[in-house]
């Protein structure tokens, strides 16, 4: 954040207040999106598809990712690479188990 | 303008503030990282002589089953200890050595409450509870209190910011809560042995359900767990970033000593695998104190009783949180001791490392692939052969970068002239005794041989060798190496060499007989070691072999722990700053190094290890020589 | 005795310490996080049956939570910007709201908390209440952990504007990717929990 003016932050101000009704657009959706009652299977996949947008959203403009350094992408790939070997391992444990 | 007075009051405030420091900011609340890295390394040293102390305890109960403990004896040898860092003290006038001798003096005196203890040891035979808490205490004690703490609280403190010409870590008051946070760990984990029930007692796994309805031991356990991971997160994060932002300049990647490698991958692995441990710690904690059944399954009946929990949780879950910290954990107690190897063979052989570039590749390899083969120490659990089979080929190929490096540190001998220091000796034991352990370990990770060989002996030979002859002589060997840079003096060359070949055959007479009685089927953990099991009485005889050789091993310690004290005064003092003739950063700075480290800021010119440059006038080139 | 770059970003590296100090605890943190959400599925998909969490659990309130965690972002952002822009009045004018929403999100928790207990429900009570208490409890410590901070920064902390400016700027930034990230978690935290 070395090199960022006046005018940029005023732009990235203006930036905010967008991605801040986008986030309340979409809480209100996922809420609706419940009292649907889908089934188990689409249900976790629409409200996860609507978290990962928000979190992305939360990620890139208040956390500013969308303009990070290179040193901070490889971190934060490597731990995605072992946080999915977290998640997926005890998975494939239990549906691969001796009967 | 006013900006830059600002910054120069600052700067005069804090050379008056050292100048003024006083005992207490000095040695106790220091924030330079060679004071911090020292308090680590003797609070992990005591740390060492504890858990070996109660392993010596173990081992007469295996080798004499039910047969009463000389108690006097055992109390002897931390008493001498005590009694001789004492004298030391009192002749060389060092409080500090003082303190150390107080400990050993309290570890004496625990040793001794818990002997002559008439419910612990009934007629001086320890009670199975009490082999039950040692055991998982004494490997508790030495993973998480005693060799991290030491190669990296110790050597990665003291000897990392040095090697990359940086003033201090990138955080110095978080260095030292990383080091109170280690210090109210152990102590938590020390207070353990005196609630009621005793230490935990359901081995440093801690597996479920056992440990969920264990003693309140476990509970102190998981809360001095949570400090100990607390103090390795902030650990990691000073490490990376301190390798990443305060490297000198002109230092580049490639330039980097092999130590300061193997501590910046040591420092992801601690980053990213303890969370899920500090996860599991948690869930844990609620099981025993919330009523939650996390690691609960339904239906458990415990002596004829149905326990009341909700159950239908999963033994299996912690497990897997277990071992993908504790995989991992198995290399941050390797790589940091390559890293030291390293370095002193490169200095003692006079030659640059063969393969220097190979050996940082496989290092980056090898902690990647470290998160991705935790499941091998789970084939007993019911895996099916898709699982087995991933986990076993991912274990199979992380064997070829630690043979890519230790290869690469054997080849660097040839053709050497090679200095048979102190530390090359621990160095050059280092290579077969860590090639034995590792080779060892192939057939526990392949699944049709790990089923006969399963929580055997064998199991625990296989780690001792990785770790105790492979680590613990890495770490001596570090010790010996950079003790002139630390006190301006160096340690006795006889003693350590006494101390070298006792403990060589020593180890190997631990450890060698325990891969026998695994291979005839012995299990681990067993009080009587194994007396009442048929199939293990061909192998019982070795039982004694062992514990004669651990109690040797004990007392070849007691010239090393004199040497270390003595000398601090009494040694002989080094002629130059450099008395190895050595080329990287932490040799070029007055000795000891001052708070700040460098007169000036050091710029790198050249790879680390320049030796037998024929161009040069002498045969080595400093990494900050033009 | 001066660290480097603990003002200015380094050169290759274009990161000032604190930054790459930040960013590798939240790497941390999401494996902590994960290894939770790893044990909360492999306990879901290997239990018989498992409760809806809207039949349960209160999700207007945790709805209204979701809006408060989210504004405390936004205010959280703005903060910095308004160090950005010079105008400390405007800081402390947004730090304060944030540290409020932060108290609000608390507040809310509690009164949730409260109701589940006075009906006799506690963790103990099967593993959905387990992992909804662990999961909340835990995040809640979060936003704990982040009031302290945020409160330091509002108060006593603020007084390095006057002296170092850029320095202090640095800070609120590195809070806010905290403050950020325990809202990020809560983002996913809500529809897992309530809403499925």
């Amino acid at each position: 954040m070395d090199h960022i003016t006046t005018e940029d932050v005023k732009k990235h101000v203006r930036g905010y207040v967008i991605v801040f009704v986008a986030l309340m657009a979409l809480t209100i959706v996922t809420v609706a999106i419940s009292y649907l009652h889908l089934d188990v299977t689409a249900a976790i996949i629409v409200a996860l598809f609507i978290a990962t947008v928000k979190g992305s959203l939360v990620a890139s403009y208040f956390m500013h990712l969308i303009s990070e350094k290179r040193l901070v992408y490889l971190t934060l790939i490597l731990t995605v690479v072992f946080f999915a070997a977290l998640i997926g391992g005890p998975l494939l444990g239990l549906h691969d188990t001796i009967q | 303008m006013q900006q830059s007075a600002t910054t120069e009051r600052r700067h005069v405030e804090s050379v008056r503030h050292e100048e003024h420091a006083g005992f207490w900011r000095t040695y106790v609340f220091s924030i330079d990282h060679k004071v911090i890295g020292l308090q680590y390394m003797m609070s992990a040293l005591v740390f060492l002589f504890f858990g070996f102390s109660l392993m010596m305890l173990m081992r007469w109960q295996l080798a004499y089953p039910g047969k009463s403990i000389p108690g006097e004896v055992f109390v002897l040898l931390p008493a001498v200890i005590s009694a001789a860092t004492l004298v030391i003290a009192l002749i060389s006038k060092r409080k500090l050595i003082g303190l150390v001798g107080l400990t050993f003096a309290g570890l004496a005196a625990l040793v001794w409450y818990l002997v002559s203890d008439e419910v612990l040891f009934p007629d001086g035979v320890m009670v199975p509870e009490l082999y039950n808490s040692f055991g998982a205490m004494h490997g508790t004690i030495m993973v998480f209190l005693g060799v991290v703490p030491l190669a990296v609280g110790g050597f990665g403190n003291y000897v990392v910011p040095l090697q990359v010409g940086a003033p201090d870590m990138a955080f110095p008051r978080l260095n030292m809560m990383s080091y109170w946070a280690y210090f109210i760990g152990g102590v938590v984990m020390l207070a353990s042995f005196f609630v009621p029930g005793g230490a935990a007692n359901s081995g440093w796994t801690s597996y479920p359900p056992l440990a969920d309805i264990a003693t309140t031991g476990q509970t102190v356990w998981l809360l001095g767990m949570v400090f100990l991971i607390t103090s390795s997160l902030l650990g990691s994060i000073n490490f990376i970033v301190t390798i990443v932002q305060l490297r000198a300049n002109g230092l580049t990647y490639m330039r980097l000593p092999f130590f300061v490698w193997a501590q910046f991958i040591t420092a992801f692995l601690l980053l990213l695998a303890f969370p899920p441990l500090e996860a599991a710690a948690v869930l844990q904690l609620m099981d025993r104190l919330a009523g939650t059944s996390f690691f609960l399954p339904s239906g458990l009946v415990i002596s004829g009783q149905a326990l009341e929990v909700s159950g239908g949780g999963s033994p299996l879950l912690w497990q897997h949180l277990f071992w993908f910290l504790a995989h991992p954990e198995v290399y941050v107690l390797v790589l940091p001791a390559m890293g030291i190897i390293a370095e002193v063979i490169a200095n003692n052989t006079r030659k640059p490392l063969w393969g220097y570039k190979s050996m940082v590749y496989a290092v980056i390899f090898l902690g990647f692939m470290s998160f991705i083969v935790w499941a091998h120490h789970m084939f007993m659990t019911g895996m099916g052969t898709v699982i087995s089979t991933f986990f076993q080929t991912t274990t199979m190929i992380i064997s070829i970068p630690s043979v890519i490096i230790l290869t690469a540190l054997m080849i660097s001998l040839w053709g050497g002239s090679i200095r048979f220091t102190v530390p090359m000796l621990f160095a050059l034991a280092f290579l077969p005794m860590f090639g034995i352990g590792g080779l060892t370990g192939l057939p526990l990770g392949l699944a049709p041989t790990d089923i006969h060989l399963h929580d055997t002996y064998y199991v625990i030979g296989h780690f001792h060798y990785v770790v105790a002859p492979g680590s613990i002589f890495a770490l001596f060997a570090g010790l010996y190496y950079w003790y002139p840079k630390v006190t301006g003096r160096l340690m006795n060359d006889t003693l350590g060499r006494i101390h070298f070949w006792g403990s060589f055959f020593a180890m190997n007479g631990i450890f060698f007989p325990m891969l026998i009685q695994g291979l005839a089927g012995v299990s681990r953990r067993l009080w009587d070691g194994g007396a009442e099991y048929a199939h293990a009485q061909d192998t019982l005889y070795l039982n004694e072999v062992m514990s004669i050789s651990a109690w040797v091993l004990a007392v070849f310690q007691l010239p090393f722990i004199f040497n270390f004290f003595w000398s601090i005064r009494k040694g002989k003092k080094v002629e130059s700053d450099n008395p190895w003739d050595a080329t990287t950063l932490e040799w070029q700075t007055p000795t000891p190094p001052p708070h700040g480290n460098f007169a000036m800021v050091p710029q790198v010119y050249r790879g680390p290890y320049e030796y037998s440059d024929p161009k040069s006038p002498k045969d080595y080139v400093p990494q900050n020589v033009a | 005795m001066q660290i480097p770059y603990t003002v200015a970003a380094r050169p290759d590296t274009g990161l000032h310490n604190s930054k790459l100090g930040i960013w590798l605890f939240l790497a941390s943190e999401v494996m902590l996080f994960g290894a939770l959400f790893s044990s909360y599925i492999l306990l879901r998909v290997a239990a018989p049956e498992w409760p809806h969490g809207s039949a349960i659990l209160n999700v207007p309130l945790a709805t209204l939570n979701t809006v408060v965690l989210i504004a405390s972002s936004v205010t959280m952002v703005m903060s910095w910007a308004s160090l950005m822009l010079k105008d400390f009045t405007k800081y402390r004018r947004y730090m304060g709201l944030t540290i409020v929403c932060g108290l609000v999100f608390l507040v809310v928790k509690v009164f949730e908390y409260g109701a589940k207990f006075s009906a006799g429900t506690f963790p103990g009570e099967d593993l959905f209440f387990a992992t909804y208490f662990t999961l909340t409890g835990l995040h809640g410590l979060h936003v704990v952990g982040g009031i302290i901070v945020n409160t330091y920064f509002w108060g006593p902390g603020s007084r390095m504007w006057n002296t170092e400016p850029r320095r202090f700027t640095n800070r609120v930034e590195v809070a806010g990717l905290y403050w950020h990230f325990v809202d990020l978690v809560w983002i996913f935290l809500f529809p897992t929990l309530y809403l499925l």
